[in-house]
């Protein structure tokens, strides 16, 4: 098959680059919003045991 | 370890001669899933890729069967935990299992092979019986030391049968594509050997490296 | 513990990723054959190659669990095989992409990489159910570890299989990894491999950070519930 032209071809290697980074995007947002919750858990722990 | 291995192994078979519980439902399976393509491929006969790729897709789905019901005697009976308590080495009970597995398969494929030569299969299986009679054992070989493996994985866990085709097949697929490519020219129309050699040596490292690695890491299953 | 040099180890990949593809985008020379689409070549095969790496990495921590019974192993095979699987899904759909670009179909079988990740895939899906349907967590990790040392072993097994058939019906024309690659391409391709190395070796980190945290979250909850049942 021919090469697609460009305005075509970009769309799918965008979609190619959007894929990857969204993936990255998306695992480290949970990884650290869970982190946040730890930490603030940890905090709250941390208060009370001073109590 | 040869000596438990061995008794072990005559255990299993001696049950299956009496109970006739995983050889004749394998068989029947393989039998029934031919006449399944049959009435599904709307084909009378196959030959080359097709041949090829029914005759072992079949085996290995049937092959799930043998391996799901592979430690079944000792978990009904409760005797697998007499068989930890013995000074066996899980070593030789992975030799045993994955033995009467292989024999298991080969009794099978005693019917199987030439009921596929019978029913589906186009030219006849004549002058190739050596050369499929290697790829026979390499790939069973192959399939028993993965099946003992996985039946042992699968052992413990609450969805068993569920677990233990979902990862027996997958492990399979290198199995699977070197006997079928293997096979393949062995029933063609006009019957050649391609690239036997290539073929059965990567079953040929397959089963070295599962055989290996089964024994070494099988110490660490079926314990407690 | 985990957390020593991870801030650096992070903007070092931030950075890493930002050249791979401005590279990519602005240095490598276009295709000949495949054009602009080509470019999606620098981000799909080293995806691949970091998940396969990353898969028999797991195998080799689960040995190592295996060998010493110190639980940290199990957690970091576990991890690393985690981020695999991610990646892995990131191969398929962007190999998907790359399909459909170039032959016009969403999945092509003669492409060694696609068809051998999809088998993979398949494999380590059965991994969650099997750690997590096995209460006892000696045995869970005992039965992971077995898994997933089988389990990398498989997949070069798998990948030289797949290779092998394909080469039969078809010849490989879309993975143009190795050496007949022209300089600003192989610069490019391996500047986006690294950056994808240095990117799993960030996101296994951080991922160990926050269970890490979340351990000792719940080690310090038992402690306070406990002395508090003792005052109480």
């Amino acid at each position: 098959m021919p090469a697609l032209p460009l305005d075509e071809a970009g769309k799918y290697v965008a979609g190619a680059y959007v894929v990857f980074l969204t993936l990255v995007v998306v695992y480290v947002a949970i990884i650290g919003a869970k982190i946040a919750r730890i930490e603030r858990e940890l905090t709250e722990l941390a208060s009370e045991d001073d109590k | 370890m040869i000596g438990a291995a061995r008794a072990i192994l005559r255990k299993d078979l001696r049950l299956e001669l009496r109970t006739k519980e995983s050889v004749p439902a394998m068989t029947l399976f393989t039998l029934t899933v031919y006449v399944l393509f049959h009435f599904g491929l709307d084909r009378d006969s196959l030959d080359g890729e097709l041949a090829s790729g029914v005759l072992w897709v079949t085996l290995l789905l049937a092959s799930v069967i043998g391996v799901s019901r592979l430690f079944a005697a000792e978990r009904e009976q409760g005797g697998i935990d007499g068989l930890l308590l013995a000074p066996v080495d899980r070593t030789s009970l992975f030799v045993a299992k994955a033995a009467a597995l292989f024999l298991f398969l080969a009794a099978v494929e005693v019917v199987a092979v030439p009921a596929f030569a019978l029913l589906l299969l186009g030219p006849g299986l004549g002058g190739a019986l050596p050369e499929l009679l290697a790829i026979l054992v390499l790939g069973d070989l192959g399939i028993a030391a993965v099946g003992a493996l996985v039946a042992a994985l699968a052992a413990e866990t609450r969805a068993r049968e569920l677990i233990a085709p979902l990862l027996l097949l997958p492990l399979l697929v290198p199995v699977l594509i070197a006997c079928a490519q293997a096979t393949e020219p062995l029933l063609r129309q006009d019957q050649t050997t391609e690239d036997l050699g290539r073929w059965l040596g990567l079953l040929t490292l397959y089963d070295v490296v599962f055989v290996l690695l089964s024994v070494a890491v099988f110490d660490y299953l079926l314990e407690d | 513990m985990y957390s020593k040099g991870f801030k650096p180890l992070a903007a070092a990949t931030v950075v890493a990723l930002a050249t791979a593809m401005t590279l990519v985008f602005f240095y490598a020379p276009l295709d000949a054959d495949q054009g602009f689409v080509q470019k999606i070549f620098y981000v799909h095969v080293p995806m691949a190659i970091v998940s396969l790496c990353g898969f028999v990495a797991g195998g080799i921590m689960a040995i190592g669990y295996l060998r010493t019974g110190d639980s940290s192993w199990d957690l970091r095979s576990y991890v690393a095989i985690h981020i695999s699987i991610i990646l892995g899904v990131g191969v398929l759909a962007t190999g998907a992409i790359w399909a459909r670009a170039s032959w016009g179909h969403w999945w092509v079988w003669d492409e060694p990489v696609l068809v051998s990740f999809l088998v993979v895939e398949l494999l380590y899906c059965v991994y969650y159910p099997l750690r997590f349907s096995i209460e006892d967590r000696d045995r869970q990790a005992r039965y992971s570890s077995v898994f997933a040392i089988a389990a990398g072993a498989f997949v070069p097994l798998n990948f030289a299989a797949v290779r092998m058939a394909e080469a039969y019906t078809h010849p490989r024309v879309l993975s143009q990894t190795g050496s007949n690659l022209p300089g600003e391409m192989r610069l490019t391709f391996l500047v986006s491999l690294l950056a994808m190395a240095l990117l799993f070796v960030t996101l296994w980190k951080l991922e160990l950070i926050s269970k890490h945290a979340s351990m000792q979250l719940k080690r310090l909850k038992r402690k306070l519930a406990d002395r508090e049942a003792v005052t109480a």
